[in-house]
């Protein structure tokens, strides 16, 4: 059995408002073991920057309050730590590569000095050294001619190469484990297959964990060694990536992964699509979250909200009708094929 | 350096007639100005040389890399930039020699949905006024018809018309590229072009549009200018793709053709980069080196040369012309793939 890196148990969170307390996670529950890459996939708006902002206990500072729940790094509840000792911990045994390479940098200084930073700050060597370290690092994840590189403030690079400097900063210190807030979305897709191959790289030569948070269900086809699917605050299905692809027990991952255009098969066709939009946090629907955007719906989903519970094979599923999902979807496919 | 590289003498890539739009030899620089008297010292060409035709009723995709043109070719095709040199025929007329008044008239039959759903419409109107406003413009219509009208559009697009009255921050990222949408057919284009319409959305809301735009299509007989990144998107609307690369279109094809086979190196490489969203397949991927070159100092010869895994010595000299290869397919590549 994989030792676990980092448990996140039970995590309710909020944030605080003219109008009272809006719960952003209610009852997370994610598992990193050493070395393993999860992804958290979803739409826009469904809890997963929080997730990680509350890893980070960056949260905090944006008027964020844990009401319940554990997140367990190497043994220890973060959420019991003080920013001073979180401090120690942040850049240096996580770290963050962020969405904008653009706004994660600062236009002042060099990227060099950006990179050093973390290493003298957090690892106690000389500047001039923490320099040397900041270049090789560079050289590392593919930027031509370091040494001149080094030198230059971000302005001077491409998106590409800044997002590379992110990765650089938040590798430098060897974290155990990277949190990734959709760090190619901002790219080009010839630029993020280069991101995503040097990700792939460094995870195998130091054996590092990473969460990686996408909306794009290729990117976490590609990256992912378990999935866990967000909507509206919570964890509806969580599986390795193989049983994610080839059979989703959640109707909200069936959607997902068929409202994407193909790049085989017909074309000009009606699109699956997942009826509506993501509700308001502050304005949840009974029952099931999905129900009013379900397919299957049933009064029971209407009334009572499902557990996320184990579906056998190590897997989980907040649905009622988990395992007649697969069955189900076949009928609503087709009719979706045959609309036109 | 600086030298123009002109193939003016290529065989025209375009088979003229059947063209709704048509540009040739379209060119826009724009000067790049420094020191006190602000000297043009060169000029970025985001569009050098590009011809190609949309047929009526044809969805067009574009697609390459940001900074490639995609976005700057379709503005001065619709006239809100100018072009440097070239032509562009609207219906067969000639409509960068048109006066202002006659300008104005087209307008009326070519319209732009944008990317951004957020910054395209005016936090200070209503629904109402955002999709009225072409019609206050360009027709004579009374309030009360043009009321009438924006209720026939928001249900034509899929939204309560009783919304009418809100503000677009009432509206959520899908529902205010409907309305971006609703403004775009309001005046009932011909042409239609649709500006990276659906890549700032979610998924599940994206395929909403999709599906919305195609319907539209169907319906109105729009012909559309596709712009998009995401390959995938592009694949599933478009009827013909074209990709371009530094200001040059490539490659031009039919969609099936163009992602079955492609002829140039950049597509290819272009289409192995999309993560896909299936598992257990191992593909060989073509992994560019590096970033896009300045278009204002771009490489001599073939501008995909410095990045293209197959570039031999005369891809470095000559720069290759868009040639047709086959009735329906061209390419711009000396040694373009089997």
């Amino acid at each position: 059995m994989a030792e676990p890196l980092l448990e996140i148990r039970n995590l309710n969170t909020g944030f605080v408002t003219e109008n009272g307390i809006v719960k952003a996670l209610d009852g997370v529950s994610i598992r990193i073991d050493k070395g393993q890459v999860v992804c958290l996939v979803g739409e826009s708006g469904s809890g997963k920057s929080v997730t990680s902002m509350n890893v980070m206990r960056l949260s905090d500072y944006d008027g964020g309050i844990v009401l319940e729940g554990e997140i367990l790094f190497d043994g220890r509840d973060l959420l019991k730590l003080s920013q001073e000792e979180m401090r120690k911990i942040r850049g240096n045994r996580i770290a963050m590569i962020f969405q904008e390479p653009m706004n994660a940098l600062n236009p002042v200084f060099t990227v060099g000095d950006q990179i050093a930073e973390a290493l003298y700050l957090h690892k106690g060597i000389s500047k001039e050294e923490a320099g040397k370290e900041a270049v090789k690092m560079l050289r590392m994840v593919g930027i031509p001619e370091p040494e001149i590189r080094a030198k230059q403030f971000p302005h001077e690079l491409s998106g590409g190469m800044c997002q590379r400097v992110v990765i650089a900063m938040a590798l430098i210190c060897r974290p155990e484990l990277v949190i990734a807030d959709e760090p190619t979305t901002a790219l080009d897709v010839t630029v993020q297959a280069q991101i995503l191959d040097l990700l792939r790289n460094l995870k195998e030569e130091f054996n590092t964990s990473i969460l990686l948070i996408t909306h794009d269900m290729g990117v976490a086809a590609e990256m992912a060694d378990r999935i866990a699917v967000m909507y509206a605050g919570t964890i509806v299905e969580e599986g390795t990536v193989e049983q994610m692809f080839t059979q989703p027990l959640h109707p909200y991952t069936v959607g997902l992964l068929n409202s994407i255009p193909g790049l085989e098969g017909a074309r000009g066709t009606e699109l699956y699509t997942i009826k509506g939009s993501i509700p308001s946090l502050a304005n949840l629907p009974k029952g099931c979250r999905f129900h009013p955007r379900c397919p299957f719906a049933t009064d029971r989903c209407r009334s009572e909200e499902p557990p996320l519970r184990d579906v056998g094979d190590g897997r989980r599923s907040a649905c009622w009708y988990a395992e007649e999902v697969a069955e189900k979807a076949k009928t609503v496919m087709t009719t979706a094929g045959e609309g036109e | 350096m600086a030298q123009l590289t002109q193939d003016a003498t290529a065989q025209s890539p375009t088979n003229g007639g059947d063209y709704l739009i048509e540009v040739k030899h379209l060119k826009k620089y724009f000067p790049i100005k420094k020191g006190l008297f602000s000297r043009t010292v060169g000029n970025v060409r985001a569009v050098d040389d590009v011809s190609f035709g949309i047929q009526a009723g044809e969805c067009f995709g574009l697609v390459g890399e940001s900074g490639c043109g995609k976005s700057t070719l379709a503005r001065v095709m619709l006239q809100l930039q100018s072009a440097t040199d070239g032509q562009i025929l609207f219906e067969n007329e000639d409509i960068l020699k048109y006066s202002g008044r006659q300008m104005r008239d087209l307008r009326k039959k070519m319209q732009i949905i944008f990317q951004d759903p957020f910054g395209s419409l005016n936090p200070r109107f209503t629904v109402r006024d955002i999709i009225g406003e072409p019609l206050k413009v360009h027709t004579n219509l009374s309030a009360k018809q043009i009321d009438d009208r924006v209720v026939e559009l928001l249900s034509t697009v899929g939204l309560d018309p009783a919304r009418r009255g809100r503000y677009p921050h009432e509206f959520s990222g899908g529902q205010r590229q409907r309305i971006g949408i609703a403004r775009a057919i309001a005046l009932n284009p011909r042409f239609v072009v649709a500006d990276e319409a659906v890549s700032a959305l979610d998924v599940s809301v994206q395929s909403q549009v999709l599906n919305l735009l195609m319907k539209l299509q169907r319906e109105l007989g729009l012909t559309y200018l596709f712009i998009a990144h995401g390959l995938n998107v592009v694949r599933h609307i478009s009827d013909r793709v074209g990709v371009m690369y530094l200001g040059k279109m490539v490659e031009v094809s039919t969609t099936d053709e163009l992602f079955k086979h492609p002829l140039h190196p950049y597509t290819a490489a272009l289409l192995s980069a999309i993560p896909r969203a299936e598992i257990g397949r191992k593909r060989e991927r073509i992994v560019l080196q590096g970033d896009v070159p300045s278009p204002a100092n771009p490489p001599s010869g073939c501008r995909f040369h410095t990045r293209c895994p197959f570039a031999k010595e005369r891809c470095k000299t000559e720069e290759p012309p868009l040639r047709r290869v086959t009735d329906d397919r061209l390419v711009a590549c000396h040694f373009p793939l089997e």
